[in-house]
């Protein structure tokens, strides 16, 4: 199915693209079918600026068990992190 | 089956008027033949989709696909152009309908078609068929899996389309369904609902629902593929749109 579950945030932070880096303003997180990955539902991950059009897009595509690794990473990362650099 | 066929990209007038990018696939030869439009899923206007059309057209069908996405990304790649329209909640239902109505009108107008319009659409394409065949006067329509028909949307799911099913004794032409057994969205229940739906409106239609499938089995490109209700799938839809589209 397509499951439209999608949750969008504001962001800020850079992300490379074609043909370069680009601001970050906006990212799409959602659960359904991939453009590429071979599997029937992925996380989607898009990290966008829409003012700069909609090829301003780095796109991610993970298996759920990827994604939720990912997930715990980031959070580890951050708790790891030297305080008041966070 | 035609081995010629013409495949190109145009533009047609789309709801309210506006004009939309349209992949055009149709035979070579006099005609006159019946027209299919054919909705691309939520993943956009796509090579699969495009090779559907091209399909129709070997069947001996002019086929038509809109690109929804037509006003949020002009010129974007498909797969940021999909991006861009799910972070927006999706294509509203009345600009869905004008734009089928806008390829439906473009393919009357042609010189070899008999007047005769089909449309067909997969995974959200399929509950936007359905919505088309209960808005416009067509001839026949074909739901591949469509979601949403029946069953309320989840909770927390920003879809801008909610259930349909209610419009089921607005349909204007003979409904093909085709579903996965194992499919959740929709579910054999969904299905079934849907069913006693069409009976109680009195409307005429075809369901075939195959074991050991879920969503997207049509799909060639992606896992969920299953060569045999897709081949078999295939012939029922080129049966359905060959009674009710030909001459």
């Amino acid at each position: 199915m397509c499951t439209y579950i999608t949750k969008t945030l504001a962001a800020s932070g850079s992300a490379k693209g074609q043909p370069d880096w680009f601001n970050v303003t906006d990212v799409s997180v959602y659960f359904d079918h991939p453009v590429h990955a071979q599997a029937g539902h992925t996380v989607n991950i898009d990290l966008r600026n829409p003012m700069l059009g909609p090829s301003a897009r780095v796109a991610a595509e993970l298996t759920a068990d990827s994604a939720r690794a990912l997930a715990h990473a980031i959070l580890e990362i951050l708790d790891e992190a030297p305080a008041g650099l966070t | 089956m035609y081995d010629g066929i013409l495949a190109e990209t145009t533009t047609i007038s789309g709801h309210g008027g506006e004009l939309i990018e349209a992949y055009f696939a149709r035979p070579l030869g006099p005609g006159p033949f019946g027209s299919v439009v054919v909705i691309h899923h939520l993943p956009g206007y796509d090579a699969a989709t495009k090779e559907i059309a091209r399909h129709f057209a070997t069947l001996g069908f002019v086929a038509l696909m809109p690109n929804l996405y037509s006003r949020d990304a002009p010129g974007a790649l498909p797969d940021d152009a999909a991006a861009l329209v799910r972070a927006q909640g999706g294509v509203p239902d009345d600009r869905l309908v004008g734009d089928v109505a806008g390829a439906a009108a473009y393919l009357r107008s042609l010189p070899n078609t008999n007047g005769k319009i089909g449309v067909i659409g997969y995974c959200s394409g399929g509950r936007q068929s359905f919505l088309a065949a209960t808005s416009l006067k067509l001839d026949a329509a074909v739901d591949c899996y469509g979601a949403f028909i029946v069953g309320a949307v989840p909770e927390g799911m920003p879809l801008k389309a909610g259930p349909i099913v209610d419009r089921t004794p607005l349909l204007s032409c003979p409904l093909l369904g085709l579903f996965g057994l194992e499919d959740k969205y929709p579910s054999p229940e969904h299905v079934l609902e849907l069913q006693q739906a069409l009976e109680a409106a009195g409307k005429t239609y075809e369901f075939n629902s195959y074991p050991d499938t879920g969503h997207g089995f049509f799909a060639s490109d992606r896992p969920s593929y299953r060569p045999a209700a897709a081949t078999e799938g295939w012939k029922r839809i080129e049966d359905f749109f060959t009674r009710y589209l030909g001459d």
